[in-house]
């Protein structure tokens, strides 16, 4: 309004600024306490199946959420409860859902890789690379039935190997859909290190093809979302794709119990309890966790670099670095109220679901 | 009031229609605006659109699409090409309405050429219904009719669930003149003539997907078949008619549903089947069609004509791949 008249706006007050960051945290701290809920449950061995956690993603998660409307739409990969959290959906009913339960999000029928909800326009999903093609399909109908909004798309780097995801990156600019695509990379193509599979890099891939790209520390949330939204608005203003590469880590592996998470933790007590190849190649390593960590070199490149990761892990923490923003008490506040809340969202649903844990 | 079109007419026809009764009817794939230029012409470039040769993008596209407000007609050019893009029907439209836990539909017409005849070898001739038929949570229906193809298509783009529409080519006039070359007068096609022009409603009367029809009703054998095989049927059947066999020949129209009740009776009414599939031997249609008889204790005398090996070039073994009367005559006089 004041630009419209010729004086040029004021900088944001602190306030203002201080409640955003606040906003940004407690999504963070959402998102974080659910996925930590997940895993307790699936530790507890509540949740039989895989759980593919986003623990490391929160950042990127609510940087991008921060920029969307309740009429945006987004596919996700196979890591989708941190956005099915950031988006409202009611943690109880995700909770159900990877329960197996009737009263689930899904009515227990789709599970941690396939949450879907109708009136939130989100989909999540376990082939790698389809959130691709599926936000597209978002766009499109976006273009005609609800202008001004957009889709977005959350995938690794692992899927930019995926020959339907570079399709859609194509398609997207030939149509001139309105999709953001996020790439959350976290250096892994499953239990592969990403860095022997990936020919150039993300961003400049999407780069030929015509996209607005743009590099950002994932573990930053502040960044991101300053980043995403530049994106955002491009990307709503223009109807033309955009891609956000943004990298971040993966302290949990793979998915829960990834056998390498184990055997680096714990390489003697894990590698008599699990089976497959690993075992046998790093059961000689005995004496100091030194010796026994030495030992699992021999596992080539994969070990090594998860090692670089865990060992700095903290650094790469989006709620650590943006906990340092907000400031010790606003934190407290934030994480106390949230956690009550996820644990009463828990309490309900195994109170539902008939079980304890 | 009826008039009489071509097959490929027919199906342009049922989707001007529901394109001008519903804005949210929309056409792509390869070619579209070329192939579908009356549609073009008749309802603009933004719902008539040019895909990128990406069929695993924009499948996939397509699903969302649907899910969230269009009623998509994406367009396969030939169905064997449903390979690239398999994720998309098997992975995703076929399973979101499940994993939402029934409640989230996928009204996704998936419209494909399919079949042989035109020499164009393995990888352009094939059919796939079997394939396609057997997942749960797509339909899958093959017309044999102009008829049959607006009536068909009709329903497809008005049913909530995902449904693959396969038009044989030999029926489809658009497709031979634009794969086969058929304008040429030195090349010749068997095409059935009755499957490639016929009268169509105005309005176009909707097909119920999942139900077959008996096109002939006779004593002595069930002729199954569908797509392009109900013809070769009728002409077996009018073959064994002049040998004093009475058949009945039944065009299954949807692979699935399957219209299991027509199958029983008219299988019970003869207790002689034979099956006539364009489609691969094992693992499909024809065997579903045989479980289908045992689990409901129909006992049948049973023999079946479908391809059984990758579909060779030379139009000689092309003739012998495909299901042709020769063989189905040879299949009915070899069954108790």
């Amino acid at each position: 309004m004041l630009g419209s008249i010729g004086i040029k706006p004021p900088p944001e007050v602190p306030m203002a600024a201080n409640s955003r960051l606040r906003k940004l945290y407690e999504s963070t701290v959402r998102i974080r306490a659910v996925e930590n809920a997940q895993n307790h449950l699936w530790h507890e061995g509540l949740i039989p199946g895989e759980i593919h956690t986003g623990i490391g993603e929160e950042g990127i998660i609510a940087g991008v959420l921060e920029h969307l409307t309740v009429d945006d739409a987004i596919a996700c990969d196979h890591r989708p409860t941190g956005v099915f959290t950031a988006s409202g959906v009611d943690p109880t009913s995700l909770l159900l859902e990877m329960l197996g339960h009737a009263d689930g999000l899904c009515g227990g029928r789709g599970g941690h890789m396939h949450f879907l909800s109708e009136s939130d326009r989100l989909i999540s999903d376990g082939i790698v690379g389809s959130a691709g093609p599926a936000a597209c399909g978002f766009a499109l109908s976006a273009k005609t039935l609800r202008p001004g909004t957009i889709a977005v798309a959350f995938f690794g780097e692992g899927a930019m190997n995926q020959g339907m995801l570079m399709e859609s990156l194509n398609l997207a600019k030939v149509w001139n859909l309105p999709v953001l695509f996020v790439c959350k990379d976290n250096g892994w193509s499953i239990t592969t290190h990403s860095g022997d599979l990936l020919a150039g890099d993300p961003a400049t891939r999407a780069k030929a093809f015509g996209l607005r790209t743009d590099r950002v520390n994932g573990s930053d949330p502040t960044k991101v979302s300053a980043t995403a939204k530049r994106l955002i608005d491009r990307v709503r203003s223009k109807h033309q794709p955009a891609l956000l590469h943004a990298r971040c880590r993966r302290p949990d592996g793979h998915f829960l119990g990834d056998p390498m998470i184990r055997v680096f933790d714990d390489p003697v007590g894990q590698t008599k309890e699990i089976g497959g190849p690993l075992p046998g190649s790093v059961r000689r390593g005995s004496g100091s966790r030194t010796a026994q960590i030495g030992a699992l070199s021999g596992l080539g490149i994969r070990l090594g670099s998860l090692g670089m990761q865990r060992i700095g892990a903290n650094r790469w923490d989006p709620l650590l670095r943006l906990r340092a923003k907000v400031g010790t008490e606003a934190a407290i506040e934030i994480e106390r109220r949230v956690s009550a809340e996820i644990r009463t969202n828990v309490s309900d649903a195994l109170r539902i679901a008939e079980v304890s844990a | 009031m009826n008039s009489q079109m071509g097959y490929a007419q027919a199906i342009e026809r049922a989707i001007d229609s529901a394109m001008t009764a519903d804005p949210r009817v929309l056409t792509f794939g390869e070619d579209v605006r070329l192939l579908r230029r009356n549609l073009l012409v008749g309802h603009g470039a933004d719902r008539v659109m040019d895909a990128p040769i990406s069929e695993s993008a924009f499948l996939g596209a397509a699903v969302t699409a649907a899910m969230s407000g269009l009623r998509p007609i994406v367009e396969i050019m030939l169905v064997d090409f449903i390979a690239v893009a398999f994720d998309g029907i098997l992975n995703h439209a076929a399973k979101n309405t499940a994993f939402s836990g029934g409640t989230w539909d996928v009204p996704l017409v998936v419209r494909a050429s399919c079949g042989g005849g035109y020499a164009d070898g393995g990888q352009h001739e094939q059919v796939l219904w079997g394939l396609l038929g057997g997942i749960p949570g797509i339909d899958v229906v093959v017309p044999s009719t102009p008829a049959d193809a607006a009536g068909l298509m009709t329903s497809a783009i008005a049913s909530k669930r995902p449904v693959v529409f396969l038009e044989h080519k030999l029926l489809s006039d658009y497709w031979l003149d634009y794969l086969g070359g058929n304008s040429r007068p030195t090349v010749e096609f068997d095409v059935p003539v009755e499957g490639a022009n016929g009268p169509v409603d105005d309005p176009i009367q909707p097909v119920p997907i999942g139900s077959a029809v008996v096109r002939r009703r006779g004593s002595e054998v069930t002729l199954i078949s569908l797509g392009v095989g109900v013809h070769r049927c009728s002409e077996a059947a009018e073959s064994l008619a002049g040998q004093g066999v009475e058949a009945t020949v039944v065009d299954l129209r949807s692979v699935s549903p399957l219209d299991t009740e027509t199958v029983i009776r008219e299988s019970a009414n003869t207790s002689r089947v034979v099956v006539v599939d364009e489609d691969y031997l094992r693992g499909g249609l024809s065997g579903e069609i045989a479980a289908l008889l045992a689990e409901a204790d129909v006992p049948v005398s049973f023999s079946r004509v479908a391809v059984e090996h990758t579909i060779p070039y030379a139009r000689h073994l092309e003739h012998d791949a495909l299901p042709n009367v020769e063989r189905i005559l040879a299949a009915v006089h070899e069954l108790r």
